[in-house]
């Protein structure tokens, strides 16, 4: 049979309650942001308001990459992206404070931020 | 275990690993939102090697593993993750496995989470966002979730290759 020992579910314990406590630290932290940045290579290269709905095609290196933002009722997401993984567009929309959308590919980054 | 026994059941561990992060590749994301939750199979040699080999052969392997893959399904950047990943991971599971603490589930595990905290930590850095560790909450309990399923499946790997020993 399989060797479990006693340790090995104090781990798991361990590893699920700190997930938890970050968790409550960061849903706690979450308020209803107000504006959406985007960020490309670590440097804030735009930002707007979330309370107006808009769409704006984002060209990244030499317009090589390009990645789709919208915002609709308050919420962000990205529609469309010529990035290999999708994974930013796979991505659910993000509305509250310090929530993130990033595309590694592109190293771009879009969060939701309190201030400009 | 002869020189020439051992070189030559290296080699095969360190194709195998190869074809398993190939195999591994080939399936569907399991969690499309978030990058880098995957079932690690390659990690049942990596167990294999750090409970049955030393430490300079299971570094050794691990590193012909990761410099084939990103040569060959890869580039640079997969190399930079995966090598984070990787070698936090090893590091982890070595100084778990020389406590005799745990079971090879509970290395299997911290294996696990800890190649996602390392991959984490370098997206960090090169994306300059901190914002990205937010990540780790869902990758705590999905590493969680794999390093169970590879540390069951390395245990049995281990019971039915007890007749190679060294």
């Amino acid at each position: 049979m399989i060797k479990i020992r006693k340790n090995d579910f104090i781990l798991i314990g361990v590893i699920l309650l700190v997930s938890l406590t970050l968790l409550i630290i960061f849903k706690l932290n979450s308020k209803q942001g107000s504006f959406v940045t985007v960020s490309v290579d670590g440097k804030v290269t735009e930002a707007y308001s979330l309370n107006n709905d808009f769409e704006k095609l984002i060209e990244t290196n030499n317009k090589n990459y390009t990645n789709y933002l919208i915002v609709r009722d308050g919420v962000a997401f990205i529609s469309e992206a010529n990035c290999p993984d999708k994974i930013c567009v796979a991505h659910r929309g993000i509305k509250s404070e310090g929530e993130t959308i990033v595309c590694l590919p592109h190293k771009l980054v879009i969060a939701i931020t309190d201030s400009q | 275990m002869s020189k020439t026994r051992k070189t030559a059941f290296l080699g095969l561990l360190a194709s195998l690993s190869i074809v398993l992060s190939y195999v591994e590749m080939l399936l569907p994301p399991i969690y499309p939102s978030v990058p880098g939750v995957k079932i690690g199979l390659a990690n049942i040699v990596s167990l294999l090697l750090i409970y049955k080999f030393s430490v300079k052969d299971t570094v050794m392997v691990t590193l012909i593993r990761l410099l084939t893959v990103s040569l060959l399904f890869g580039n640079f950047m997969t190399l930079v993750y995966s090598v984070a990943g990787a070698f936090l991971s090893i590091l982890i599971m070595l100084m778990l496995k020389k406590t005799n603490l745990f079971s090879t589930l509970g290395v299997s595990i911290a294996g696990a989470v800890s190649h996602n905290l390392g991959q984490i930590i370098v997206a960090i850095l090169i994306m300059q966002t901190v914002e990205i560790g937010y990540y780790m909450i869902v990758l705590l309990i999905t590493g969680t979730l794999s390093g169970t399923v590879i540390g069951i499946s390395a245990n049995l790997t281990l019971k039915y290759t007890n007749k190679f020993k060294k």
